[in-house]
This record gives C-alpha cells, sequence and structure tokens, in this order.
C-alpha cells in the first residue's frame, strides 16, 4: 500500500518520498493527537475548547486528504468534493459546538468563579 | 259558624298546641331561664289553651245539643224523635257538606231509629290510591268532646303539680337509686325541660286518638301515646329498674298493638276503608257519592242499623263461591252468603283484634304486668298516662268501635274485664307500695269499665271511664303529695299523717269514697256511686238475660267488696293510727300550695262528676247523645260460643228491679270492705298478720301478683332465653368452627404464597437489584466528574478498542 513503508523505523520513510496522501493524514493525526493531548492536560476550560478544534480540525484534515482524486477508482463518477462537503459542515458543527460550549463554560464561571475543568466534578457518581 | 266547621277548627287546634309546646321545648327548652325552668310554663300555657278551647266546644255543642233527660221504654219512639228534632239534625243534616257531615244524624229521625249526633271529615289525606286512603281527620261526637274536656282538664292540673313535683330536677341531681361501678351515686344535671317536653307529647298523642276520623289515624297516635309513655316511665332511665319497665310498657304494648294490626287488615282487606264515619265524595262527574264508613257498613242504616256482616266481609270470606259465580249474580247472593254465616269469623277476628290493641294499652289481662312496673316513673305521669288518659284510651276506642263489635267480642271483652278486675283487685290486697295499690286499683277498674262495654252497658262504661278518672288522678296526685314528703313508697313505714298533711289526708279520703261508690242510696253519692251502680245494674240485667254468664254479676260485686276494702286499707295504713316509722314522721310535712290546689280540684270533681242535675244535665246524659246507633234496643246475637247472647238494652237497667239490687249490692259490699278494712287496720280487732298466716298459699300466692311475672318469664322470657342459646351454640358450636377452619385453610394456604412470593419472587428481584446495585457502585468509581480524564478515557478507550480490532480481525480488515 505504501511503498517503503519500513518496519524498522516507523514513517521513516514519508521524509524521502513527496508529498502524498500519506503525509497529510501524519499531519491529521498529529493534529489530532495534540488535540486529545491538549483537552487531557489543560485544566483551563478555554484550552480544552482549542483541543477540541485541534482535533475536529485534524479530522477535517483526513477528510479532505481522503477526498483526493488519487484515491478514486478511474470509473468514480462522484464530483470528488465529499470530503471537502464533510469538512465545511465540521467547520459549521465546531462553531455551534464552540458557541454551546462557550455559553456552559461562561456559565460555570458564574457559578464556581473559575474556569478549572477539575473544579466541575458536580455530577461525579 | 256553624257547628260543622267550629268544632273541628276549635278542637285541632286544641289538638296541635301541646305538638307546638314540644316542638318548642325540644329546641329551646335549654335555654327556657335558669335550668329549662320556664319549659313548665311554656307546657301549661299550651296546655290550658286547650282547655279553654276544649270547654269552648262544649259549649257551642251544648248550644246545639242540649243535654236532656233520655226517657226510654214505652214511649221511647216518640222522645227520640223529638230528641232528636232539637238535638242534631239541623245543623249535621243541613250545612255539613263543606266538611265532612254528621254522622247518620240526619236520616230516620222519622222511624223514630236512634243515630247519635257526629261530625266528621277529613283535614289532610296523607295518601290515596287504589282503595287506600289513608287521612289525618275527625270524628266529634259528645263523647270525642267530653274525653277532650277531661283529658286536658286532668292534664292541665298534672301540670300544675309537675310543676313543682319534679322542682328537683331543676338542679343537678343526685340519684341514690342509682349506684356506680366506684360505688359512688349517680350526680346528673337536671331534666325538668325534658319532662315537660315528653308531657306535651304526650297530650298531643292523646288528643290525636281522641279526635281521630278512622282507624289508621287512631293507630298512629296509639303508638304515640306508647312511646311516649317509654320516654315517662324511663325518665330516671339510669335506673336499671324504670328501665326495665320502660321497656316492659313498650314491649307489652306492642304485643297488643299486633293483633290490633290483625284486626287492622282484617278491616281493611274485606271492607276498604277504615273511616268511622260516612263521607261525602265528589266524583269525576260532579256527582256527590255517599262513601259509607265501618259504623254504616257494620249497621246499616236501612236495616234500622242491626248489625249485620258487612257486604266486603261476606264476599271477602266467599271469595270461592264468588270466583265461580257471574259477576252480575254476585250482589244477589250476598244475603244467601250471609245466612250461611260466611263472614261471621271475618267480623268476630276485626272486633278481637282491635279489642287486642285494647288490652294491651288498658293493661286487661293477659297484657296487664306492664301497668304496675310503670310506677317507676315520676308520679305526676303515673297520675296522667296510667290513670286518667293513656290506659283509658282503651276502653275509649272500645267505646268509639262499639257499632262494630258483635256479641260474641262483646262476650271476649265481658270476660277479660272480669277477670282483670278480679285478678287485680286481689292483688291490690296485699301490695304494700302505695303506688302499686292505686296501679293495681287502676287495672281492676279498667276491668270494671271492659266489662260493663262488654254487658252492653255502653254509656256505664265510658260514664266510668270519666268518674275513674278524675278520682284515679286525684289518688295518685295524693300518693305522690304522700310520697314527696315521706321519700318512701312503703306504707308499712307510714301512718299517722292525717294530722301533718290536713289536706292530702281529706282529698284522698274523697278520691278512696269515690272510687267504692260511696253515697246515701238513692238519694245522693259521689261520682263513683252513679258509675259503678250503672255497671252493677247493667251486669245485673245481662246476667239475668244470660244466666250461663251470672258470673259476670257475681265478679262485679265481689270487685266492689275488694276495691273497698284494700282503698281503704291503703287510707288507713297511710293516714289513720300511729306513726310506724319516726324517722319518716318527723320529715313529713304537708305539700306545698302549687301541688295542693289541683287536689283540691280534683277532689271537687271528684264528687260532682256524676251528678244530674235537675233537667237531666249530666255526663250519662251528654253520652247519651253519641250512644252507637242500633244499641238503644235489646239485641241477640253470637255464633262464636255455640250459644244465642242477649245484650239487654241499656235503659232496662234503670229501672226498678235492677237498679234497686244493684244499688243495695254496691252499698253493701263498699260497706262491707270498709268495716273489714278498718277492723284490721283501725280497731285491730282482726289481726292482718293473722289473716295472712291462715291463708298462706293465698296469701303467698297475691304478693306474688299470681306469679304472673314467673310465668311470662317461664313461658316466653325462658323459652326466648333457651332459643337464643340454642342459636348462639349452633353459632359457636357450628357456625364458628367451620369458619374458623376455613380461616386456617387459608392461613395456611396464604403461609405457603407467602413463602413463595419471600424466597423465590422476592429473592429474584432483590438479587436483580443487588447484582445492578453493585455494579453500579463500582462503576461509579469510573465516574471521576473530572473532564480531563474523560477525555483520556475516551482516547486510551478508542485507542484500545482499535488495538483489539487489528489484533483480532486483522484478517478480515485486510480482507
Amino acid at each position: 500500500m505504501l511503498p517503503g513503508l519500513s518496519f524498522a523505523v516507523p514513517l521513516f520513510g514519508l521524509l524521502t518520498e513527496p508529498v502524498s496522501v500519506a503525509h497529510y493524514l501524519v499531519v491529521g493525526a498529529i493534529l489530532f493527537v495534540s488535540g486529545i493531548v491538549c483537552m487531557a492536560i489543560k485544566r483551563n476550560a478555554l484550552g480544552v475548547l482549542m483541543g477540541i478544534e485541534l482535533v475536529l480540525n485534524g479530522a477535517n484534515v483526513n477528510f479532505v486528504a481522503f477526498a483526493s482524486p488519487y484515491l478514486q477508482g478511474a470509473g468514480s463518477r462522484s464530483l470528488g468534493l465529499d470530503g471537502q462537503v464533510i469538512a465545511v459542515f465540521v467547520i459549521l458543527l465546531a462553531a455551534a459546538e464552540a458557541a454551546v460550549a462557550l455559553a456552559i463554560t461562561l456559565n460555570f464561571y458564574n457559578n464556581h468563579a473559575t474556569v478549572d475543568v477539575d473544579r466541575a466534578d458536580d455530577l461525579k457518581g | 259558624m256553624d257547628l260543622a266547621t267550629q268544632l273541628p277548627q276549635l278542637l285541632g287546634i286544641a289538638w296541635l298546641l301541646p305538638l307546638a309546646s314540644f316542638v318548642l321545648i325540644l329546641f329551646f327548652g335549654p335555654k327556657m331561664g335558669p335550668h329549662g325552668r320556664n319549659a313548665a310554663w311554656v307546657a301549661t300555657a299550651a296546655i290550658v289553651t286547650s282547655l279553654v278551647l276544649s270547654l269552648v266546644a262544649f259549649v257551642s255543642w251544648l248550644g246545639a245539643h242540649p243535654v236532656t233527660a233520655v226517657h226510654h221504654g214505652g214511649d221511647h219512639g216518640a222522645a227520640h224523635a223529638s230528641d232528636h228534632a232539637a238535638a242534631g239534625h239541623s245543623d249535621a243534616g243541613d250545612h255539613g257538606e263543606a266538611s265532612g257531615h254528621g254522622g247518620a244524624a240526619a236520616s230516620h229521625n222519622d222511624q223514630g231509629v236512634h243515630a247519635p249526633v257526629a261530625y266528621s271529615g277529613d283535614w289532610y289525606t296523607l295518601y290515596e290510591g287504589g282503595r287506600l286512603k289513608l287521612s289525618i281527620g275527625w270524628y266529634v261526637d259528645s263523647l270525642t268532646i267530653l274525653m277532650f274536656v277531661l283529658v286536658t282538664f286532668i292534664a292541665t292540673c298534672i301540670h300544675v303539680y309537675a310543676s313543682g313535683y319534679m322542682h328537683d330536677e331543676l338542679h343537678d341531681v343526685t340519684d341514690h337509686e342509682v349506684t356506680l361501678a366506684d360505688g359512688h351515686h349517680l350526680h346528673r344535671a337536671g331534666r325538668f325541660p325534658r319532662f315537660f317536653q315528653a308531657l306535651s307529647l304526650f297530650c298531643f298523642s292523646m288528643m290525636g286518638i281522641l279526635i281521630a276520623g278512622n282507624l289508621a289515624m287512631v293507630f298512629i297516635f296509639w303508638e304515640l301515646v306508647g312511646i311516649c309513655s317509654w320516654f315517662l316511665i324511663g325518665f330516671y332511665y339510669e335506673r336499671k329498674s324504670a328501665s326495665t319497665a320502660a321497656n316492659k310498657a313498650f314491649i307489652v304494648n306492642r304485643v297488643g298493638d299486633f293483633g290490633m294490626l290483625i284486626g287492622l287488615m282484617a278491616l281493611w282487606g274485606a271492607l276498604g276503608t277504615l273511616h268511622f264515619a260516612d263521607a261525602k265524595v265528589v266524583g269525576a262527574d260532579g256527582q256527590t257519592a255517599t262513601v259509607p264508613g265501618l259504623f254504616s257498613l257494620v249497621r246499616p242504616a236501612e236495616s234500622g242499623h242491626a248489625l249485620r256482616v258487612p257486604d266486603g266481609m261476606v264476599k271477602f270470606a266467599a271469595a270461592d263461591k264468588v270466583a265461580r259465580t257471574p259477576v252480575a249474580e254476585v250482589a244477589g247472593k250476598i244475603e244467601a252468603w250471609r245466612a250461611e254465616g260466611l263472614g261471621d269469623w271475618l267480623l268476630f277476628i276485626a272486633g278481637v283484634g282491635i279489642f287486642c290493641g285494647c288490652v294491651g294499652k288498658s293493661a286487661q289481662f293477659p297484657l296487664s304486668v306492664w301497668l304496675p312496673d310503670a310506677m317507676e316513673g315520676p308520679t305526676p305521669v303515673s297520675a296522667l298516662v296510667h290513670s286518667a288518659t293513656m290506659v283509658a284510651a282503651g276502653v275509649y276506642l272500645v267505646g268509639r268501635f262499639f257499632p262494630v263489635l258483635s256479641p260474641d267480642v262483646l262476650l271476649v271483652i265481658a270476660y277479660t274485664g272480669a277477670i282483670t278486675l278480679f285478678i287485680a283487685a286481689t292483688i291490690a290486697l296485699v301490695a304494700n307500695d302505695i303506688k302499686r295499690v292505686l296501679a293495681y286499683s287502676t287495672v281492676s277498674q279498667l276491668g270494671y269499665m271492659m266489662l260493663a262495654l262488654g254487658v252492653g252497658g255502653w254509656v256505664a262504661g265510658l260514664f266510668h271511664l270519666v268518674t275513674h278518672a278524675f278520682f284515679k288522678s286525684l289518688l295518685f296526685l295524693c300518693s305522690g303529695s304522700v310520697i314527696h314528703a315521706c321519700h318512701t313508697n312503703d306504707m308499712r313505714k307510714m301512718g299517722g299523717l292525717a294530722k301533718v298533711m290536713p289536706y292530702t289526708a281529706g282529698t284522698m279520703l274523697v278520691g278512696c269514697l269515690a272510687i267504692i261508690g260511696a253515697g246515701i242510696p238513692f238519694v245522693i253519692g259521689l261520682s263513683g256511686y252513679y258509675s259503678k251502680d250503672s255497671i252493677l245494674a247493667q251486669a245485673l240485667s245481662f246476667s239475668q238475660a244470660n244466666p250461663q254468664h251470672a258470673i259476670l254479676f257475681y265478679a262485679v260485686a265481689g270487685g266492689a267488696f275488694l276495691t273497698a276494702f284494700y282503698m281503704f286499707r291503703l287510707w288507713f295504713m297511710t293516714f289513720a293510727g300511729k306513726a310506724r316509722d319516726h324517722h319518716v314522721h318527723e320529715h313529713a310535712h304537708e305539700s306545698p300550695q302549687v301541688m295542693v290546689m289541683p287536689l283540691l280540684v280534683l277532689a271537687v270533681l271528684a264528687v260532682v262528676a256524676g251528678w244530674t242535675l235537675p233537667g237531666g244535665f249530666g255526663i250519662a246524659n251528654l253520652l247519651e247523645q253519641s250512644r252507637p246507633a242500633g244499641t238503644v234496643e235489646t239485641t241477640t246475637g253470637g255464633f262464636a260460643f255455640g250459644q244465642t247472647l242477649t245484650i239487654p238494652a241499656e235503659y232496662l237497667s234503670h229501672g226498678e228491679p235492677f237498679h234497686a239490687t244493684a244499688t243495695w249490692t254496691a252499698f253493701a259490699t263498699a260497706l262491707g270492705g270498709v268495716l273489714l278494712a278498718a277492723a284490721m287496720y283501725v280497731w285491730r280487732v282482726i289481726s292482718p298478720a293473722a289473716v295472712a298466716m291462715i291463708f298462706r298459699p293465698v296469701y303467698t300466692l297475691l304478693a306474688n301478683r299470681w306469679y304472673f311475672d314467673e310465668l311470662y318469664h317461664a313461658l316466653f322470657v325462658v323459652p326466648a332465653h333457651g332459643l337464643a342459646a340454642t342459636a348462639s351454640g349452633i353459632d359457636q358450636g357450628l357456625i364458628d368452627p367451620f369458619l374458623n377452619g376455613l380461616a386456617w385453610v387459608t392461613r395456611l394456604v396464604a403461609g405457603v404464597d407467602s413463602w413463595i412470593d419471600r424466597t423465590l419472587v422476592d429473592g429474584l428481584v432483590n438479587a436483580t437489584a443487588a447484582a445492578t446495585w453493585s455494579a453500579g457502585t463500582r462503576l461509579k468509581v469510573l465516574q471521576t466528574g473530572s473532564l480531563r480524564q474523560y477525555v483520556a478515557f475516551i482516547a486510551i478507550g478508542t485507542v484500545a478498542l482499535f488495538v483489539i480490532a487489528s489484533l483480532f480481525f486483522r484478517a478480515s480488515l485486510a480482507g
């Protein structure tokens, strides 16, 4: 599938190859993992929201990458814009989600005078 | 205003006033002055007004129907024709349409057949459907008016007397005859208004019986009188004896009333009416029709008011023959059926049934046991209810119902009266309770009245009813005065009271003389002299007409002797001689004026009530105006006892052979009785104790009241208890174990069911719940509440899923 992929040094071969879909996937994965890590380690709620943005955009990169015409079969009858369209949807969704999440954050701040998510354990079982 | 509209208005208001008083006291009694003191005034005002109205009615009556001497014998036809020209003819006949009409007064004067003057009608119809018409109506004749005056007058005296006698009830009362469980005497609030409330209701009920225009109404007020009597006898209801006596009176009366119901059903079932008098009814076509009442059904005017079995009863008895006869021919065959004797028994049963009610109310043998016990009530009650009015109701009803009674029924009545008067008189000989002596004397005198009616002495019986009411209420009030002074009923503790209580002693002596019929033969006498002589004369006349029933006359004569003896035994033991108990004697005092005044008034009346003034005015002649149609002349009849009975005309007993014998017999027996009493209790020639020793078995029998209570106890109470015990045994021995077994089985099944439920069903449910619980408890730890951990879990979880998937499903993924 990915020519030159060596199991001895993972992904090493990419550095030497021309930019392809795999590179995009790597960027998306890095963005995704960064976002996850950001969400997991940030105590500031705004930081967590930023992590979410990173995760979503990592996913967007993947969508767009997988929409590459190189990956499409010869007989494909699609416009080839599926990934881009889904990415735009995700952006919209992210905007809406951000609005809601900010509203929750503001309320949380009103009630607790902080935006530290570790203090938000009211629903703890 | 003519008499036919005036009388029902006057008497109706007189009748309803005590009801108004009752209602007022019922609702506002306790608020009437301190402790309800003014309730006495309300009740007395009502009864006094009733008395005045009754007197007005009486005077109006006299104005329209002057009382004149009644002549009988050869020229009686002419005499009657003239009587009636002056009496009720014009009033009753011409003006009666508006309010009923004047009985049978208007017709047949020209034939010389006697018919009474009476007014009747209905105020209000309670129910009318089919043949049944229940109404509140009136039947007024001279007997009604006389009884109204009598009842309201005596009730007035007793209201006045009771407002003094009952003054203890104005404060809290400690009843020394009731001991509570803690050993103290009962302490209760006074019940002054309650007493007058019951008294008012009683007067209302009694007048309801008097004025009633039909038997259904009589029955209603009959029962009301019974319940009032129950209230009044049980006035001291905390006392066991009083509540028992009240129940006894009520239950015994119910026994008689049962017979009365049978009589009512026999009459209504066969005749379809309970009205006494004829009624004019305007039909749908505008025609006025006459609906015959009981009196004209049994004694139709067209046959000269002779008693015959009414068509309705003949048809009722011949029901099977009627069914086989074409409708058109039924009327023609009635005479033949009547001649066969069909319906005779029905008329007999109707008469005896109604008489049964009178037996209960008037305490005749065998239902006489309640009256002496009824003396548990306050003494004014004894005087009013149990001497002058309630017990008189029975005699009154027999008198009112007299036209319907066949000769056989009359014989039953006569013998019942004879047995009653003899038994009661003998018991009175040995009684030591002053009120009980009077109670038995009352029973005995009621027996006299019944006997008089039974032997055809309609006027004699009712005349004695009136005179007796006066002197017996006098005697009771005197005894109340004595009890009030001595605080005991026991005559053995009295004696020598004449000096301390002169008025009471004097009036009571008058009462005693009146009841024994004292008088100078053929010259003048107290009221009892006249009434008792006429009873004796009629009994003698009957005995001679029916020699096989001569014992009736001996019963009356013997009863007169016993009466004289026990009444003077009472008077001597109470007032004469020396004081036997000094403790009692020292506290004795004359009663207050409010109690003495009624005594004086009643004493005067006990003397004069029997007199007939020159010109013929007197109670006997007044009653003669109401003599039932068809009873003037001697009549014969009878089938039930296999003999023909002759009911002699009453005027015959006024004739020489009977009158003289009767008067001398009465005088001799009364004198003998008084002399014997004096010999035993004043001169002490004969020792009462010695007499009691000699006749020990008789004395024991009498002292135990002929063992009537014991007999009834053995006959009715013990079997009833036995039946109850059997029923209870079946209940407890059979039904209870069955039910208990059923319950045990049910309980067992339920136990098993419960075990299954608890162990299996509950266990399953609980186990599920416990598992869920523990799982929840453990999983709870995961819900840390920390957002960052959740994110980490999601990431790790996703990676883990991915790893697992890539490890286990590599082949398919690869595919």
